[in-house]
């Protein structure tokens, strides 16, 4: 028998921007699911809304924040790359081109954006005071 | 034989001489995923060991299985020079038409791992139900609708208007490119990329008036819109059409109401 069956597709970087744009999008309207729900909560009861967004100043929230950053922030980028592609004449030939600038782009941005979001919990975990 | 070649030969490395000028056979192991559908409930891979050239073709491998192994083993080829189209299967989990790979070309210390097109009905071992595949190309009109009287002479066109669709004129229906799309996979009702590409060689003709009927099928639910630009469809197609601009090209035809 033969060590690995290929049955998964050896896309290419079109294929697999495809998936994370899948992943990162239902991702996103998870999020957009609790948030309706929370933020909702307030209309029903402040005292409940504080408790709730009080639950969420935790370490693993804070990551999760992060991780929803990045999420935007890509579904963003190859949305805009999606609309070249379909909608710029040139955009078809340039597609991987495009991809690699959005995957700097979302380095670029992210690297700050880790350290400022997660300063406070940094500081907190392992911080002297 | 030239003197003064086999003399640089000769001062680099004397005992290869004889290497070079025959060329050396390997064996490789062909890993060909099985299906009988009289006995076999699911699909297994199955290896054989084949002696092969760096010039012969995957094609070569599977005749030699066949011919000399296991002549139960089942595919599809006719011409096996990539104008049929009809080879097109899985090889290392990539669309490819089994007469156009070399394996020079593969990884050949591993075995190489041949499966049928994703997507279409599986009969047996690498053959498949094409007709779901026609009839999508079918819906999309692919034939020429002139207007008007027919004329006396050949319809005349310019060389700009003939280089228009010149690109979606090399299709040959190998459905490589239409079985490497992650959506067709999952929604067989997309018409998928090859249909898309017989569409725009007749949308883009100048001899031609149907876009209308073809656009109007296109612009269906399962139509254009379905593409997701995973560009699999461009990779995987052996003629290198460059499909998912053809189907950005009836997109925007779509959106702009003009050709």
């Amino acid at each position: 028998m033969a060590p690995i069956p290929a049955t998964l597709y050896r896309g290419r970087e079109g294929m697999w921007s495809w998936v994370a744009h899948r992943i990162t999008g239902v991702a996103v309207f998870f999020f957009l699911f609790v948030h309706v729900l929370d933020t909702a909560l307030v209309r029903v009861s402040p005292e409940d809304y504080n408790a709730v967004i009080e639950s969420y100043k935790t370490p693993i929230v804070n990551f999760l924040e992060v991780g929803l950053t990045g999420a935007v922030l890509y579904h963003a980028l190859n949305g805009i790359r999606l609309i070249l592609v379909d909608f710029w004449s040139k955009g078809p030939k340039y597609h991987r081109v495009m991809l690699w600038v959005i995957s700097v782009i979302w380095i670029v941005i992210m690297i700050p954006g880790f350290y400022f979001m997660t300063k406070h919990t940094f500081e907190q975990m392992f911080g002297g005071n | 034989m030239r003197k003064s070649k086999t003399a640089v030969v000769n001062t680099q490395s004397p005992a290869t001489d004889s290497d070079l000028s025959i060329p050396q056979s390997f064996t490789v192991t062909v890993s060909v995923r099985r299906f009988n559908p009289d006995v076999d409930q699911e699909t297994y891979l199955q290896d054989f060991e084949v002696e092969m050239y760096a010039t012969d073709r995957v094609l070569d491998a599977l005749h030699k299985i066949k011919w000399e192994q296991d002549g139960s083993l089942s595919f599809r080829r006719s011409c096996g020079h990539g104008i049929c189209g009809s080879d097109a299967m899985r090889i290392n989990g990539l669309n490819r038409l089994a007469c156009k790979t070399l394996m020079k070309d593969l990884d050949v210390t591993k075995p190489i791992i041949i499966e049928a097109i994703k997507g279409l009905p599986l009969e047996k071992d690498l053959i498949v139900d094409m007709e779901p595949f026609f009839a999508a190309y079918r819906e999309v009109l692919p034939f020429l609708m002139p207007s008007g009287a027919e004329p006396e002479r050949e319809r005349i066109q310019s060389q700009e208007d003939r280089a228009r669709f010149d690109d979606s004129t090399k299709c040959i229906l190998c459905a490589a490119c239409t079985t490497s799309c992650p959506v067709f996979w999952t929604d067989n009702q997309y018409f998928g990329p090859q249909a898309i590409v017989g569409a725009h060689r007749f949308i883009f003709d100048s001899r031609d008036s149907g876009a209308a009927s073809r656009l109007e099928v296109l612009n269906s639910k399962e139509g254009v819109w379905r593409c997701r630009t995973t560009f699999n469809c461009t990779d995987a197609c052996p003629r290198g059409i460059q499909i998912t601009q053809a189907i950005a090209e009836v997109k925007q035809a779509l959106i702009r109401g003009k050709i």
